[in-house]
This record gives C-alpha cells, sequence and structure tokens, in this order.
C-alpha cells in the first residue's frame, strides 16, 4: 500500500535511473583510471603482505573496490581483522 | 569558412547515421552547401536513409584509390539541392581507406562545400581512427543507457588521444515519460558523468521510424518533436543560441493511472 502511495505522488525508494547513475560512475572510473583486473590483483596481494605483519586477516572475506565519493575517487578496502599479532 | 564534423558514437544502434542524414538534410534546409561521407565500408546505410540507394554509381573507395573525382562519385539529393552524399563500398571493408587519404579527401571537399559531415562506424578500430582524421570537431551521439554511456565516454577518452578536444554531444532517444518516473537516467546525469558540451536531446519518436521507412529524413517534418529537437541541434551548430526543449510532465492522474495499472 506505501509502495502503491509513493508511486502515486511519483516517489519510490532508490530508481532505477538513480542505480545507473552510481553504476555507471564506479564502471567509469575503472574504465578511464585503466585499472585491469591484473594491477587490483596486485594490489590486493600487496596490501594483504603489508598487513599480515600486524595483524591476521581474513582474506576470503575481504573486499577491495575503486570507489568515487562525490567527486574523487576513493581505493576502498574492508578487510575483517581475525586477530591481532603481539606487538 | 567550411567545417569537416566527424559523427560518433562507439556503440552501433544509437542513432549515428540517422543523426548524420538529419544535420544534413537541416543544414541543406538552411541553404549551406553540404556534403556527407559515409565511412561505413561494408555496412553502408546513409543513402537507404537519405533515399539515394537507387543512384549510385561509384563510391567512397573508387575515389580514394584515385579510379574517379570526387565529384562523379557525388550523389545529389532529389529534393534538396545543395546536399550530397559521397557513397561507400558495400563489398569492401574498413581497411579499404586509410586516414591520409580521408584527409586529402576532405581537403578537396572544404573548397567546394560548407559543412562536410562524416558518418563513422560502430567501435574503435581502424574504420573509427580514419572517420576522425579529417575532422575539425566530433559529435558523440549517446543514448539514455549504461552501455551507451560508457562507449561515449570510451569514445570522447579515444578523440582526445587523438588530439580532437572539440567535442560536443548529442543524446537520442530519450523518452520524457520515463524520465519523469525516474526510470531514465536524464540530461543532468550524462552531462555530468561525460563533461562535454551537449548541443542536443532528440525525444524518441515513432516518427523517426516511418520517415526512415520511407527515406525521409524527420527533421523536415513540421509536426514530429524529434524533427524539432534536429532543427535546434542545426541551428545550434550554425552559432545559434537555442534553448533546450521541454518535454510535458505527467500529471497527478497519469501517475495516479500508471501506478494503479490503468
Amino acid at each position: 500500500m506505501i509502495n502503491l502511495l509513493m508511486k502515486i505522488f511519483g516517489k519510490s525508494e532508490r530508481s532505477s535511473r538513480e542505480i545507473a547513475r552510481d553504476r555507471l560512475k564506479v564502471v567509469l572510473i575503472h574504465d578511464r583510471a585503466n585499472v585491469s583486473p591484473e594491477v587490483m590483483d596486485h594490489l590486493r596481494s600487496d596490501i594483504i603482505r603489508v598487513i599480515s605483519n600486524y595483524m591476521e586477516i581474513n582474506q576470503r572475506d575481504m573486499e577491495i573496490t575503486l570507489a568515487n565519493d562525490e567527486d574523487s575517487v576513493a581505493l576502498v578496502a574492508n578487510i575483517p581483522v581475525s586477530k591481532m599479532k603481539h606487538a | 569558412m567550411s567545417e569537416v564534423i566527424v559523427i560518433t558514437s562507439g556503440k552501433g544502434g544509437v542513432g549515428k547515421t540517422t543523426t548524420t542524414a538529419n544535420l544534413g538534410v537541416g543544414l541543406a534546409m538552411r541553404g549551406k552547401k553540404v556534403v556527407l561521407v559515409d565511412t561505413d565500408t561494408g555496412l553502408r546505410n546513409l543513402d537507404l536513409l537519405l533515399g539515394l540507394e537507387n543512384r549510385i554509381m561509384y563510391d567512397l573507395i573508387d575515389v580514394t584509390e584515385g579510379r574517379v573525382h570526387f565529384k562523379k562519385a557525388l550523389v545529389r539529393h532529389k529534393k534538396y539541392e545543395s546536399l550530397f552524399l559521397l557513397p561507400t563500398s558495400q563489398v569492401k571493408d574498413k581497411s579499404a581507406v586509410n586516414p591520409e587519404q580521408l584527409v586529402r579527401l576532405c581537403n578537396d571537399l572544404r573548397q567546394e562545400f560548407d559543412y562536410v559531415l562524416i558518418d563513422c562506424p560502430a567501435g574503435i578500430e581502424q574504420g573509427f581512427q580514419t572517420a576522425i582524421a579529417a575532422a575539425d570537431w566530433a559529435l558523440v551521439v549517446t543514448m539514455p543507457e549504461i552501455s551507451a554511456v560508457r562507449d561515449a565516454d570510451k569514445i570522447i577518452g579515444e578523440l582526445g588521444r587523438a588530439d580532437k578536444e572539440n567535442i560536443k554531444l548529442v543524446v537520442n532517444r530519450i523518452r520524457p515519460q520515463m524520465v519523469e518516473k525516474g526510470d531514465m537516467l536524464d540530461m543532468d546525469d550524462i552531462n555530468d558523468i561525460l563533461s562535454i558540451e551537449c548541443i542536443g536531446q532528440i525525444p524518441d519518436d515513432e516518427k523517426v521510424v516511418t520517415s526512415t521507412n520511407r527515406g525521409e529524413p524527420v527533421i523536415s517534418l513540421d509536426d514530429s518533436q524529434a524533427g524539432q529537437a534536429y532543427r535546434n541541434v542545426v541551428g545550434r551548430i550554425c552559432g545559434e543560441d537555442i534553448p533546450f526543449m521541454t518535454f510535458p510532465k505527467e500529471s497527478f492522474f497519469q501517475r495516479l493511472r500508471h501506478a494503479l495499472g490503468m
């Protein structure tokens, strides 16, 4: 019912237009930066190597992506830590 | 001062050839002397959109290979006397012309015409490189669809690499009701993403299909929205400052009917 009302009044959750725009922005960052999956793989293994000096991480669930934040590009890494190493 | 303009898009099927035919007719309607050069060798269609498919004797390859002078290969339009077509070959492929040959040809065409419009093949391979070589500026045609916008972005990058910095955009096949409902990318989205100057928004219009069936570009129809939008693009190419068309918004009751599936 709420959905129906929102449709009538011209509002809805997230429009397909917004989804298209956001997906395009992200894919164009990759296209323009010319970052190949190979480069991302190298980056990923380098990050794992460095971080592993300090903590144990869950490599299977980690995510590394290029995302855009307003008008800049950000490298977003979500790396679950499973255990800290002793200093 | 004559201008050489390449009409390009990257993705196929967004309306490059339709745009070329319409702008050619539109410029000729204003009394400009115009030649349209089809460089989509092997997949020639510009002749068909102009209704000139039965008049072709010689083609672009005959000219670039020196068999005939370009004047012999030009096909004059039946209705618009200052509009000419230089068709391409339907049997050769895109490697049959190289960039140097096209630059030389366009330099000759500049002496005779106000506007030289080059219809570029889809893709970013050799055919594209050849088509853009002689252009003073490029018109990129896209559609409000993610794949078409992505390919337009790629083409803009390729044009930049080829030192073609003067690029303008036409967004084709806009469906105002879908934009209104938030179901289609709008002009602001596309401008924001591609950041190049937009000189045309062409609504999706059934009259484009019917006029194409007849071989008469839609720009000559007074009662067509797409025709009006193309006439506006022609005006902007000629340096006029024309505001963009606004499309009628869907009313509360239309939204109500759509929501209720009526």
